[in-house]
């Protein structure tokens, strides 16, 4: 069976609402980096596969993955320095502390 | 050039000498604050006679007419072309002839208050104030725009203000200084109105150029005239307005109320302000416009010449009544400036109708001599004996010579008792009142008899009567000398300030006027005044119970007066019930529960939405991304299968 793009699709979609679904399940801040890290990928996967399949040729997508890709290592240096110093203050990395935020 | 400083200098030096004590006068200046205001409007007064017998003798007269003469101007505000607001000062008789009598009354009373006010807290302070008003009163003179006249006018009311206000911690004193704002400030929206109609109707605020045009015919006068409001011209309604800001400054009747109560402030202030100068200004005014009055609107001259009379004949009753010296002295100034009132209102304009408007002059010049000169008096007495109550005093004679002499003088002179000042200025009036109003004249000739009757009520009271009870009292002597210098001084003013030959110099058109004294005229007022001073004299001369007889036998009308007639009572039955109760407490109620209410309501209303909806902020980083989520999605919906 030839590997066609709605296939690659399925699999970013897949991939996105596993993320979404740990994003919004998980309480540990740790564990909902990484869910963000799936939607990233998730999104990359996709400029990938619309480069390979609808564009043959160019690279637009490709270094929009490589931006992404570096963007996300940005991301989640920043992240987890939040974290940390979260962890400092409330001797917690749980998402549910976390709510001083607010009215 | 040299000539027009000098002039600026006139209202200039106390100008100075208010900036120089008001700022450091408190810390620094304290001891010498007197004589820094007394030297500064020493100069000042030498200043303003060698500018008055310039313009009298040498300058002001070209080809026997005394010129108005603009001698500095600046433009300040232009509106428009030929409508502006200058700052500048004009010489014509009258003002040269007010600056004469400001600076020189002014100067008394700076000399005096060394004397009086020694020894005050805020001494300074007081000198201070003198300077802002002599200041004020200098410039409202010169003035060669209506609309300078104005500001000065009003700076006028706040010295005033300050000046009646200035024992502040007297409740009295405080009522009474907003009182007077309270009451001329209203006269003066009148006078603001006025000033707006005349100028429309001019097109100008300059005084020479408003009042050619409004004598001679102009489309500006016809318009003026042919516009009609409820049955007068635009033209004497904005003249009475005017006069309405005039009366309120001059205390005539309805809104005098505020000139007794003025008598809180300290005595020399009550001679500077309230007597001489201040209070004369709304005389001023109506001889300022003159020309368009008499020439233009005789029913406007009218209503003055009304007004004044009866403000004269109301004063002068109440006035026999009072028992607090300082009012009956306010009482009869108000009279007294009634009859300058009426005798503008029965003048004509030129020659010899113009003899009124001559009169009013003469006597607003004899008038500040004798009355400054009483009031001075009153203040040395009340120095004494340390109350202003008839009843306190007594026998004063033989304790206060000088005071007791010079009073006497300017009791004979308000009396006008020949040869003292008033007698010729008030000759004069009453026979410009005998040529053009009748009715005028016998409420004048009266007048003037009760008038005596009560200024030797006054002196009898203070000075015989009965023996001055000494005992309670430090004997520390009449005064210092610098509160007796300036009662000699007006004293011998008051002798000699008739003699001067007033038609010579101020007449309604600038024209030499010849007057000659009419001795059979003359018999009636001088026999009637001789007649008051007769009743007083049996009544006052000694304590006897005629006086309480003669007030029971009158009755009603002794408790009127005695009640000045109630006119304050209507005044606050008018505000308090009335205006209080019909305007002031529906637009309580309206601002409380319209305009607040609706402010609240808005409030109210933010209040309760966002409380229902703040949950929504919780803090909760997976709610909003269920949120967020949820309306991505929903944007998704929306652009997959609605706006495709």
């Amino acid at each position: 069976m030839e590997v066609g793009l709605t296939h690659i699709l399925f699999l970013s979609t897949a991939l996105f609402f596993i993320g979404v679904y740990g994003f919004l399940t998980r309480r540990n801040t740790i564990t909902m980096l990484m869910a963000i890290e799936l939607l990233l990928n998730s999104v990359n996967i996709n400029f990938i596969a619309f480069n390979k399949y609808l564009y043959g040729g160019k690279l637009e997508g490709v270094f929009f993955t490589l931006f992404l890709i570096a963007i996300a290592a940005a991301e989640a240096a920043v992240a987890i320095a939040i974290i940390i110093n979260f962890y400092r203050n409330y001797k917690s990395i749980d998402v549910e502390d976390a709510d001083s935020l607010k009215w | 050039m040299s000539n027009a400083l000098s002039i600026i200098l006139i209202p200039g030096l106390p100008l100075l000498s208010f900036l120089l004590l008001g700022l450091f006068g408190r810390k620094y200046l304290r001891e010498n604050a007197g004589w820094i205001g007394t030297l500064s409007l020493l100069a000042s007064t030498v200043l303003s006679l060698v500018t008055a017998f310039n313009y009298f003798f040498v300058s002001g007269k070209v080809s026997g007419v005394y010129q108005q003469i603009i001698v500095a101007k600046h433009t300040w505000l232009e509106f428009s072309h030929g409508v502006s607001i200058d700052m500048g000062f004009m010489l014509d008789p009258i003002s040269v002839m007010m600056i004469v009598i400001v600076t020189f009354v002014s100067l008394m009373v700076h000399i005096y208050s060394l004397g009086y006010m020694k020894g005050e807290e805020r001494f300074a302070t007081y000198y201070a104030f003198l300077s802002l008003f002599t200041f004020s009163m200098l410039g409202l003179v010169l003035s060669s725009n209506i609309f300078q006249i104005y500001i000065f006018w009003e700076l006028v009311g706040v010295s005033s203000f300050l000046l009646i206000g200035f024992y502040f911690d007297k409740p009295s004193a405080v009522a009474a200084s907003k009182k007077a704002f309270i009451v001329t400030r209203f006269a003066d929206l009148g006078f603001l109105i006025g000033i707006l109609v005349l100028s429309f109707g001019a097109e100008t605020l300059d005084f020479k150029t408003l009042i050619e045009r409004l004598t001679t015919s102009t489309p500006q006068l016809n318009s003026m005239i042919g516009a009609s409001f409820l049955g007068a011209s635009s033209l004497t309604w904005g003249l009475l307005l005017v006069f309405a800001g005039g009366a309120g400054k001059s205390a005539m009747f309805p809104l005098h109320i505020w000139l007794p109560d003025a008598m809180e402030g300290p005595t020399p202030v009550s001679a500077l302000i309230h007597a001489a100068t201040m209070v004369v200004a709304g005389v001023y005014l109506v001889a300022r416009l003159f020309p368009v009055f008499a020439i233009s609107a005789p029913g406007a001259l009218q209503v003055v010449g009304y007004v004044g009379a009866f403000s004269a004949l109301i004063a002068a009753v109440i006035a026999c009544t009072q028992t607090d010296i300082k009012r009956v002295l306010a009482y009869s100034t108000m009279s007294q400036i009634g009859f300058m009132m009426f005798a503008l209102g029965v003048s004509g304009y030129g020659g010899e109708h113009g003899l009124g408007y001559m009169a009013s002059m003469f006597h607003l010049f004899t008038h500040a001599m004798f009355k400054a000169l009483l009031f001075l008096g009153a203040g040395a007495v009340i120095h004494y004996v340390h109350s202003n109550e008839m009843e306190d005093m007594g026998g004063l004679r033989s304790k206060m010579p000088v005071t007791h002499l010079t009073f006497l003088i300017a009791c004979l002179a308000i009396s006008g008792i020949p040869p003292f000042a008033g007698f010729f200025s008030k000759e004069e009036i009453l026979l410009a009142a005998f040529q053009h109003n009748k009715l005028i004249y016998a409420v004048a000739l009266f007048t003037s008899g009760l008038t005596a009757f009560y200024m030797f009520r006054l002196y009898f009271s203070i000075f015989w009567n009965k023996e001055f009870h000494a005992e309670h009292h430090d004997d520390h002597g009449e005064g210092p000398m610098t509160m007796k210098l300036p009662l000699i001084i007006l004293g011998l003013m008051a002798l000699i300030a008739g003699f001067v030959p007033f038609s010579h110099f101020v007449t309604s058109d600038g024209q030499m006027l010849e007057t000659e004294m009419h001795i059979v005229f003359s018999v009636a007022p001088v026999f009637l005044a001789l007649t008051g001073i007769l009743i007083a004299f049996r009544l006052y001369k000694s304590e006897n119970p005629g006086a309480e007889k003669i007030a029971s036998a009158f009755g009603g009308l002794y408790e009127w007066a005695l009640h000045k007639f109630y006119i304050d009572e209507i005044y606050l039955f008018v505000t308090k019930k009335i205006i209080f109760n019909l305007i002031g407490k529906p637009s309580a109620w309206i601002d409380r529960n319209i305009v607040d209410g609706g402010v609240n309501l808005s409030a109210d209303l933010t209040g309760d939405t966002s409380d229902l909806i703040k949950d929504w902020q919780s803090g909760k980083l997976q709610k909003y991304a269920i949120w967020f989520f949820a309306g991505a999605m929903g944007l998704v919906v929306v652009f997959m299968y609605v706006w495709r």
